[in-house]
């Protein structure tokens, strides 16, 4: 039974590992940049809520409300700016740049809020409290509500991208960016509103890991971007499921590792990670080779 | 020499072809001189001014050969403190078995390059941005496995043994001779290779992959020469960092501060020559020297520093020197030349930023 109730709080684990990985994979996938400082963002979006919270007093609900639009605009400028800037130059000097934003951010955090580590506080219920499934299958409400969260988020992106007609845009400018510039699709707006989606999700990943665990300075790569991406491979480069279900693999590969030894929590993810790396570079769900 | 080279000089007949403009005759000449000075550091110079000398070292070799990967084989990594952690760590291993750390470091470098075998074997299918978080998985992995050994201190690490006895300034002086011996050997080993055939293969694939590949370059092969010679090099500066701490601390010497600075110094300094991370190295040691009580915030200016000479000067400090002055203190491209005329243009161009542009250069 224990076994079953890991692969459960796996399952749901996943769900936030997704939803971290939802902005990296997006990024990727449009403008081809692979933002180092995913991670760090994240953890920004979450001390930006602990402060709002503290400052006025409002139910951490109406946090995101404030967050996430914040979020979005700062990706938006960003884009258009420092990584339309390296884009422009080359691919290796987005790495660098975002790179050097990582060690930037991360310190800068450490410099004015120290190395503690804070929650964001709910004061709701909701974190705390749990229904019992049989008799040892115990789930909390926070894990499931974060979980249907990345679901929702990661459906409603894949049905933007799909369906509408901005995300058919998108599309068009990640397939050829000259060919969209050309039948009068100003690319650089695109990215623009693309990252702002990315920062947006990735304002909703910080959060709830805020909620869901602790926020420090170094969760931004040793836990947020190194998951994501990790989740990412896992499930296949490219595919917004593939996301979910790498998240979902990693997850449970975690808490079977927890089973084994506690210490091996971080390590069994990892592991599972390689093995994907090794036996099936294209990911679980492959949508044809890339880069 | 490349084709294009032989057929150019031949179609001329008053041009020749050289490995270097005429004020590189002397340069040799110059390092040796400063090696032998720098060598005699400990009878003339204060103990703390070795200390940082031995920091600057460290640095200097990293951020060489973070230049080799990025600068020259187009591999951004974010996870050669995986090697510094394995050096210092084949170090800790050999030394708890008896060894002299001192005799352990060349030991230690070796199986860093060797452990760099599997890894890239790991990582190598992914390009760019995929291979560098990859590496930083990886990196992690190393350590978590490392942690797991508490005959080698678990999580906490260790004091390093095998210093008992020994004089201190005696200590001092041996580690700052470790350190300068290894830069030493690490700068002339890629000064070496890159003039070699390793050289000609990543220049050319630099300038286009497709048509190296085409043209028979085993590029998988340099790719991995370079990572293999990168993992040894972090390997050898990881030992003396051990040496110099006189403990072993896992998450320390996995920590990737250290793959930030060895990327910072670069940048500044001047990615794709050799010169940049000597540059970039003295520029960062006293940046860190003079904002030490400020805790992080010398890797927060270096950080900004290095995104600001990435996006707007591409080719560094050393960049900067090179337009004005167009000298080369370590040659590996070729210069054209007429006879009794200055020099030309380069045949195989310096690194201009990461694509060369026939006139570009900011």
């Amino acid at each position: 039974m224990a076994w079953v109730n890991a692969i459960i709080q796996g399952v749901l684990i996943g769900g936030l590992y997704a939803l971290f990985a939802c902005g990296l994979s997006l990024m990727f996938g449009v403008m081809k940049v692979v933002n180092l400082a995913h991670g760090d963002l994240a953890v920004v979006a979450g001390y930006i809520a602990i402060g709002i919270i503290t400052i006025i007093h409002i139910p951490v609900l109406w946090s995101f409300l404030i967050v996430v639009p914040l979020m979005a605009l700062l990706g938006y400028v960003l884009q258009r700016t420092i990584l339309q800037g390296a884009l422009d130059r080359s691919v290796l000097t987005t790495l660098m740049v975002t790179f050097g934003l990582s060690v930037v951010i991360e310190n800068g955090l450490l410099q004015f809020f120290t190395a503690n580590s804070r929650a964001i506080g709910t004061g709701l219920a909701l974190v705390s409290g749990s229904f019992t499934v049989g008799s040892q299958i115990q789930i909390g409400y926070l894990p499931l509500v974060i979980f249907v969260v990345a679901v929702v988020v990661l459906l409603g992106l894949q049905y933007f991208l799909s369906a509408s007609k901005f995300g058919r845009l998108i599309r068009a400018v990640a397939d050829d960016k000259e060919a969209a510039q050309l039948s009068g699709a100003d690319y650089r707006h695109v990215f623009g509103i693309a990252a702002a989606i990315a920062f947006g999700t990735v304002a909703l990943a910080g959060i709830a890991y805020g909620m869901y665990s602790q926020l420090d300075p170094t969760a931004g790569t040793d836990t947020i971007l190194l998951f994501a991406f990790a989740a990412v491979v896992i499930g296949g480069l490219g595919s917004l499921w593939g996301t979910l279900l790498g998240g979902v693999v990693l997850g449970v590969a975690q808490q079977i590792g927890a089973q084994i030894s506690l210490s091996d929590e971080v390590l069994a993810g990892f592991i599972v990670f390689l093995a994907v790396l090794v036996l099936r570079p294209q990911g679980l769900i492959s949508r044809g080779a890339q880069s | 020499m490349s084709l294009a080279t032989e057929s150019t000089a031949r179609s001329a007949e008053n041009v020749r072809v050289t490995r270097s403009s005429r004020n590189v005759a002397w340069t040799g000449a110059v390092a040796l001189i400063v090696v032998v000075v720098l060598a005699m550091f400990p009878y003339i110079v204060h103990s703390g001014v070795t200390a940082i000398l031995v920091q600057a070292f460290i640095l200097l070799t990293l951020a060489s050969m973070w230049n080799l990967l990025a600068g020259y084989a187009g591999l951004v990594s974010v996870g050669q403190q995986a090697f510094v952690g394995l050096g210092a760590y084949a170090v800790l291993i050999l030394a708890i078995h008896g060894a002299s750390p001192f005799a352990a470091l060349p030991f230690a470098a070796i199986a860093c390059g060797v452990a760099a075998l599997p890894l890239w074997w790991l990582v190598s299918r992914l390009r760019t941005g995929y291979f560098a978080i990859a590496t930083w998985v990886l990196a992690a992995t190393v350590m978590l496995i490392i942690e797991k050994f508490s005959s080698i201190g678990g999580g906490t690490g260790m004091p390093l043994p095998g210093f008992t006895g020994m004089d201190p300034t005696l200590l001092t002086a041996y580690t700052y001779w470790a350190g300068l011996a290894v830069t030493v050997v690490a700068l002339a080993a890629i000064y070496l290779l890159l003039r070699g055939r390793l050289g000609l293969v990543l220049t050319a694939v630099r300038d286009d992959e497709v048509a190296a590949r085409s043209s028979g370059a085993r590029v998988g092969l340099a790719r991995m020469l370079v990572f293999l010679v990168a993992g040894a090099g972090c390997g050898a500066a990881g030992a003396v960092l051990a040496i110099s701490q006189l403990q072993v601390q896992p998450s320390a010497v996995f920590s990737v501060q250290w793959t930030a600075e060895m990327a910072f110094a670069t940048i500044i300094g001047g990615l794709g020559t050799i010169e940049g991370p000597i540059v970039g190295t003295a520029v960062f040691m006293v940046l860190q020297q003079t904002l030490a009580s400020y805790n992080a915030w010398y890797l927060i200016i270096l950080g900004l520093v290095a995104i600001v000479v990435a996006l707007f000067a591409r080719r560094g400090l050393w960049g900067l020197v090179d337009a004005r002055i167009n000298v080369r203190l370590f040659p590996v491209g070729y210069w054209l030349r007429a006879e009794e005329d200055r020099p030309r243009r380069l045949l195989t161009r310096p690194r201009r930023g990461l694509h060369a542009r026939p006139g570009g250069g900011r």
